[in-house]
């Protein structure tokens, strides 16, 4: 099996690498861990005229942690995360993410700007950055713009990202102490994405709680009566389980894509978001 | 697109001019170490898996121009390497392979789990051999092998 053919291109940094793409107009891809562009390419699933290989650039591997968060460069892989070479703002939730991402060797070289890049709805970074009001630096021929991560995923496999622009960094913002969360991910097997996805981040008076839902059909959505409900809870209990149900059920059919959702992935978002909350009470 | 690479596979510094979409996994296997197999072709299987710069990684989804200067280690490579050869022996001992498709594969993955890893029990081998199939043994002989090989060590091994 091999990918149709392309040109392949090494730029020594960033602003290269922009003015690569803007060159080889809509036809080119870049390349950073590779672990969803290459099975892309081998199944020609992806037909780029230009792969431009951005996983050599030192300044996209920079974990920079102050009081208000981290930033980490777009190259970081998603074994930093794991091995906690990148100090966990989220109270655990980053480490976990990371960890359940795929296997070890997919780990090693997938990165946080590819899986946002990528926007697929069964990933496991978007709607978890997306929960903790994470932004990306956005490098285009014009500069620098900062963009939150909801904003920048638009749709499943679709971003705002313009054709001549990178993904430089991503902003974590520090989760208040006493903030809890919860996540949820339901998939065949380990390893395996997310048929369901849940994150629920509860932070007392200051900081309303927050619950994003993804899944194999479903590209992140922050559930707005679900977190509602929420809010007015003092603890978990069965009651509050159905009525969180029933809550999803309602946050889904006011979604942008309600029939899409079979009966089947509505029973998987519900099981998950519940699950995420109960966690995010224990 | 050609261009040239040099890659040092097993130690050995290898340079040829490559096809700008040949496959890490088709450039090495394409230098007759045909231990490293090509299963799935799109990063499931686990059966490419071979060490770059140390670390497992697929070598199906890997282009051979971006490991230009990387160093790779496949299943007939680890000379000298006393935890390779413990696994080697403990694989053999528990009958952790039969048709030894996915033992290259498994073999760079157990040879990470057993060196980063701080005494995992058989629950965790599972999970971390996840990524890696075999449609023979039902791992029962694999994960065997791994905890054989972690026991003789007395914990987590260092790298050789």
């Amino acid at each position: 099996m091999k990918p149709a053919p392309f040109e392949y291109q090494r730029p020594e940094t960033l602003e290269e690498a922009v003015a690569l793409l803007a060159g080889n107009g809509d036809g080119a891809r870049l390349l950073a861990g590779g672990q969803s562009l290459g099975p892309m390419l081998n199944l020609r699933l992806a037909l780029p005229t230009h792969v431009v290989d951005i996983s050599r650039l030192g300044e996209l591997r920079s974990i920079e942690a102050s009081d208000g968060g981290v930033r980490v460069g777009a190259g970081v892989c998603h074994a930093d995360f794991e091995d906690g070479r990148v100090p966990d703002v989220a109270a655990g939730l980053l480490r976990r993410t990371a960890a359940e991402i795929a296997y070890r060797a997919i780990r090693n070289r997938g990165t946080i700007g590819g899986s946002v890049a990528h926007a697929d709805p069964a990933a496991d970074w978007p709607a978890t950055l997306i929960a903790l009001g994470a932004s990306a630096g956005v490098r285009g021929t014009d500069g620098i713009r900062e963009t939150r991560i909801g904003d920048l995923i638009v749709d499943s496999l679709t971003t705002s990202l313009g054709p001549a622009e990178v993904i430089e960094s991503i902003f974590i913002p520090r989760l208040p102490t006493a903030a809890k969360w919860g996540r949820c991910k339901i998939n065949i097997m380990p390893g395996h994405f997310a048929d369901a996805l849940s994150i629920v981040v509860r932070g007392g008076a200051e900081r309303p709680a927050t619950v994003v839902l993804s899944g194999r059909v479903l590209p992140p959505v922050t559930l707005s009566r679900t977190e509602t409900l929420l809010d007015a809870a003092d603890r978990f209990s069965d009651e509050l389980a159905e009525a969180l149900r029933g809550a999803v059920e309602e946050d889904l059919r006011a979604g942008p894509d309600p029939a899409a959702i079979g009966e089947d992935d509505a029973d998987l978002y519900k099981v998950a978001v519940v699950r995420a909350a109960k966690e995010a009470w224990s | 697109m050609t261009r040239a690479v040099e890659i040092v596979i097993n130690g050995e510094k290898v340079g040829a001019q490559v096809d700008d979409r040949l496959s890490l996994a088709d450039f090495i296997r394409g230098q007759g170490l045909t231990g490293t197999h090509v299963g799935c072709e799109h990063g499931v299987c686990g059966a490419c898996t071979i060490l770059l710069n140390g670390a497992p990684a697929r070598s199906c989804i890997t282009l051979a121009a971006a490991a230009d200067g990387y160093e790779v280690e496949t299943v007939e490579g680890y000379r000298d390497d006393p935890v390779m050869a413990l696994l080697r022996k403990c694989f053999t001992e528990n009958h952790a392979l039969q048709c030894g498709y996915c033992t290259p594969g498994m073999l760079a993955t157990a040879y990470d789990i057993v060196q980063r890893l701080q005494a995992p029990d058989r629950r965790r081998i599972r999970l971390e051999l996840g990524g890696n199939l075999c449609r023979c043994t039902g791992y029962v002989g694999i994960v065997n092998a791994i905890a054989q090989v972690i026991a003789e060590l007395g914990g987590p091994a260092t790298p050789a």
